[in-house]
C-alpha cells in the first residue's frame, strides 16, 4: 500500500513537472497570457469607467467595484482556458506524441497522471493570474476590501480542485477522441465567459442561468471570491452566500474527483477494446 | 510451467470504416479487418524472441495486446502467467515497451529531464533514476547531449534516448517494435549490442523484438517467428529455419594447389563438389555442398592428406530472406 502510495506521488510529481518548468524554458508566456489577457480586460474597464461617469451617488461607487471584478475575472479565464486546452484536450495531444500508450503501459494509476497535469497546470496558470492581477491593479488602481483570509483560501483552493477535478473528467471524456476534442473545447471558451459571469457578477444573469452554470466550479468561486476580496459590495453583487458557495465547491470538488475516476477507468477498458488508446500508426 | 509470454488462439478483429468507392454506396459502412488470427506462441524467461514480418503483418497488434493497450478479440495471452484482459496490472509492473521513430516525451525537457520524468512513473526513487539515467546515457555515447532539449536531438539520439527510457526501470520483459526503424548504421549497432548484452547479462529478462530487418532478426534472435497477415507461418531458430530451406551448405575452401583433387569425390555427406585451380597463385578453390557438415573432418585430412595447406574455409548457408521468401512466397520489402 505504501509502496503503491509512493509510486503515485512520484508520477504526479513527474507528470507535474514539465508544466512547472515550463514557464521558464518559454518566456513568450509573458506576452502571450498577461499582455493580451489585459487587453480585453481594458476593453471591460473603460466601458464601466464610462459608465461610472454617468452614474449618480452609490451606483457610481458600485460600478467603481466592477473594475476589479473584471479583473479578477480575467485572471480566472487563464484557469478556464488551462482546464480546457491543458487538461480536456491534452490527452488528444499525448496520443498525437506517443505518450499516452506510455501512461497506460505504466504501472501508477492514471489518476497520478491527471493529478500531476493539474498540479502542474495550477502552478503554471497561477503565475499567470498573478501577473494579470497585480499588473491590473498596478494600471487602474484598484483596491481590495478583504474578507477573512481563511475564507479566501479555502475558497480559491478549492474552487481550483473542482475546476481541475472538472478538468481530469473531461480529460478522460475526451481521451477517444481526436479533433472533436479540440471543437469541443473551442465551444466551451466564449460561451463559459458569458453565463460565469467572468467579466460581471453572475447575479445579473438571472437565477436559472446562475444556478445553471454553476456546474462549471469557476461560477461559484469566482462569485465567493469577488464577495471576499471587495467586501462592502458583497452583498450588493453576491450571487449566493460565501458559506453556501463554499459547501457546494467542496460537493463539486469531491464529484468531479469521482467521476473522473470512473469515467477513466470506463474510458481505457473501451480505447482497450476499440484501439483507441494509441494512433494506428502507432 | 509460467512462460514469459504465452498465447493461445489468439485472434483481434478490428472494426474500421469502409472507403466508398461509388457514391451510391452507404456513408460510414464499417468491415472487419482481421489483424491477427489464431495465433499460438510459447517465449521461454530469458529468450530473446524476433516477430519477423511486412508491415501490417500483425506484430505491432501483438505487441499492444502483450502490453495491455488492446484487448483480443478471442483467444487468451499471458505474460508472466497473467492474463492481459483480467490482469493487466501486474504485467505493467515487468514490462516496458519501445516503438521505433517514437516521439514522447517533451520537448521543452532536456533529455535528462525527460527520462527521469519516465523513470517517476515506474516509482524508481529521484537519486536510483539518475544514477541509471547517467550510467546508460554514456553507456549509449549520448552523455554530452544531456543537458539538450529533447527537440534539438537527431533521429538517432531520440531514439537512443527512448531505448533507454525502455531499459532503465530494469524490466523483466521488454517489448521492441522496430527499435532501430531508419536508423543509421552506428545508431542501429549500438543498439543491438546493448540489447543483445542486457539480455545476456542477468537470467530471466526477455525480449520480444519485431522487426522486418532480416540481418537484426538473424543476428540477435535465439527464436524467431515468421509472422504474415496475422498469422504465425513459421516458429524456430534462425539456423533451423534456413535449415527448413535447405539442408544442405555450401562450403568454400581455398587450399595450396591440389594435384588429384577428384580423390576427394566419395566422401559421406557430401551432396556435390566442384574445384577450380588457380594457376597464377597456385592454388586450389574446392566448393562442396554437404548434407552433414561433419564431413568437414573428412575433406580437411584427405586435403591435408595430399600434402596441401588450408587457407581459407568459408561456409555460406541459406538467408532468413530465403526462408520468407519460400515461406511466405514474397519478400519482405
Amino acid at each position: 500500500m505504501k509502496e503503491y502510495l509512493l509510486l503515485n506521488l512520484r508520477a504526479l510529481k513527474g507528470r507535474a513537472y514539465p508544466r512547472v518548468v515550463g514557464g521558464t524554458r518559454e518566456l513568450s508566456w509573458i506576452f502571450f497570457d498577461t499582455i493580451l489577457p489585459l487587453l480585453t480586460v481594458a476593453a471591460y474597464v473603460f466601458v464601466y469607467q464610462y459608465l461610472g461617469s454617468l452614474a449618480q451617488g452609490p451606483q457610481k461607487e458600485y460600478i467603481g467595484q466592477f473594475v476589479g471584478y473584471v479583473i479578477l475575472g480575467g485572471a480566472m479565464t487563464a484557469y478556464w482556458m488551462n482546464v480546457l486546452w491543458s487538461m480536456a484536450a491534452q490527452f488528444y495531444w499525448e496520443k498525437e506524441i506517443g505518450n499516452l500508450q506510455l501512461y497506460m503501459i505504466a504501472p501508477m494509476s492514471r489518476m497520478a497522471v491527471l493529478g500531476g497535469m493539474a498540479v502542474g497546470g495550477m502552478f503554471y496558470t497561477t503565475v499567470r493570474a498573478v501577473s494579470t492581477i497585480v499588473i491590473g491593479v498596478l494600471i487602474f488602481g484598484v483596491t481590495f476590501s478583504l474578507g477573512p483570509p481563511i475564507y479566501l483560501i479555502l475558497v480559491f483552493l478549492l474552487t481550483l480542485i473542482a475546476l481541475y477535478g472538472m478538468g481530469m473528467l473531461f480529460a478522460s471524456l475526451y481521451m477517444l477522441y481526436g479533433r472533436e476534442a479540440w471543437h469541443t473545447s473551442s465551444l466551451l471558451t466564449e460561451p463559459i465567459y458569458l453565463v460565469s459571469g467572468f467579466y460581471f457578477p453572475v447575479k445579473y444573469m438571472g437565477a436559472i442561468v446562475a444556478v445553471s452554470a454553476s456546474i462549471i466550479p469557476i461560477t461559484l468561486g469566482l462569485d465567493a471570491l469577488r464577495q471576499l476580496m471587495f467586501t462592502e459590495t458583497a452583498g450588493i453583487h453576491g450571487f449566493l452566500p460565501v458559506e453556501v458557495e463554499l459547501v457546494a465547491l467542496a460537493v463539486l470538488s469531491v464529484l468531479f474527483l469521482f467521476l473522473a475516476r470512473h469515467s477513466l477507468r470506463f474510458m481505457e477498458n473501451l480505447g482497450r477494446k476499440t484501439g483507441r488508446l494509441t494512433m494506428r500508426w502507432q | 510451467m509460467n512462460y514469459a509470454v504465452e498465447t493461445k488462439d489468439l485472434t483481434r478483429i478490428f472494426r474500421v470504416k469502409k472507403r466508398r468507392r461509388r457514391r451510391s454506396e452507404s456513408k460510414g459502412s464499417e468491415q472487419d479487418v482481421t489483424a491477427l488470427k489464431d495465433v499460438n506462441l510459447r517465449i521461454e524467461e530469458g529468450e530473446l524472441f524476433g516477430l519477423l514480418g511486412p508491415n501490417g503483418a500483425g506484430k505491432t497488434t501483438l505487441i499492444k495486446i502483450l502490453c495491455t493497450l488492446l484487448l483480443p478479440t478471442s483467444g487468451k495471452a499471458y505474460v508472466a502467467g497473467n492474463d492481459v484482459e483480467k490482469d493487466p496490472y501486474p504485467i505493467r509492473r515487468i514490462i516496458n515497451m519501445v516503438s521505433g521513430g517514437e516521439t514522447s516525451g517533451y520537448g521543452l525537457l532536456t533529455t535528462r529531464e525527460n527520462l527521469w520524468m519516465f523513470s517517476q512513473f515506474y516509482g524508481i526513487p529521484s537519486k536510483e533514476a539518475k544514477k541509471r539515467i547517467d550510467e546508460m546515457l554514456e553507456a549509449f555515447g549520448i552523455w554530452d547531449k544531456r543537458n539538450a532539449k529533447v527537440r534539438t536531438l537527431s533521429t538517432g539520439e531520440r531514439q537512443k534516448a527512448n531505448v533507454i527510457r525502455g531499459f532503465m526501470t530494469d524490466p523483466s520483459i521488454i517489448f521492441l517494435d522496430e527499435p532501430t526503424l531508419g536508423l543509421d548504421v552506428n545508431a542501429s549497432r549500438t543498439i543491438r549490442k546493448f540489447i543483445s548484452d542486457w539480455v545476456r547479462e542477468t537470467s530471466g529478462r526477455t525480449v520480444l523484438l519485431t522487426t522486418h530487418y532480416m540481418m537484426e532478426a538473424d543476428e540477435l534472435c535465439d527464436r524467431l517467428a515468421i509472422i504474415d497477415e496475422g498469422g504465425i507461418v513459421a516458429c524456430d531458430t534462425p539456423r533451423n529455419l534456413k535449415k527448413t530451406v535447405s539442408k544442405a551448405s555450401s562450403l568454400m575452401f581455398e587450399a595450396d594447389y591440389l594435384r588429384d583433387p577428384d580423390k576427394l569425390k566419395g566422401i559421406e555427406g557430401i551432396q556435390n563438389f566442384t574445384y577450380k585451380h588457380n594457376g597464377q597463385m597456385n592454388r586450389t578453390l574446392l566448393t562442396f555442398i554437404v548434407e552433414d557438415e561433419s564431413a568437414v573432418a573428412d575433406i580437411v585430412s584427405r586435403i591435408v592428406e595430399q600434402g596441401a595447406k588450408i587457407h581459407s574455409l568459408e561456409k555460406r548457408e541459406p538467408t532468413l530472406e530465403d526462408v520468407f521468401v519460400s515461406l511466405v512466397g514474397k519478400g519482405l520489402a
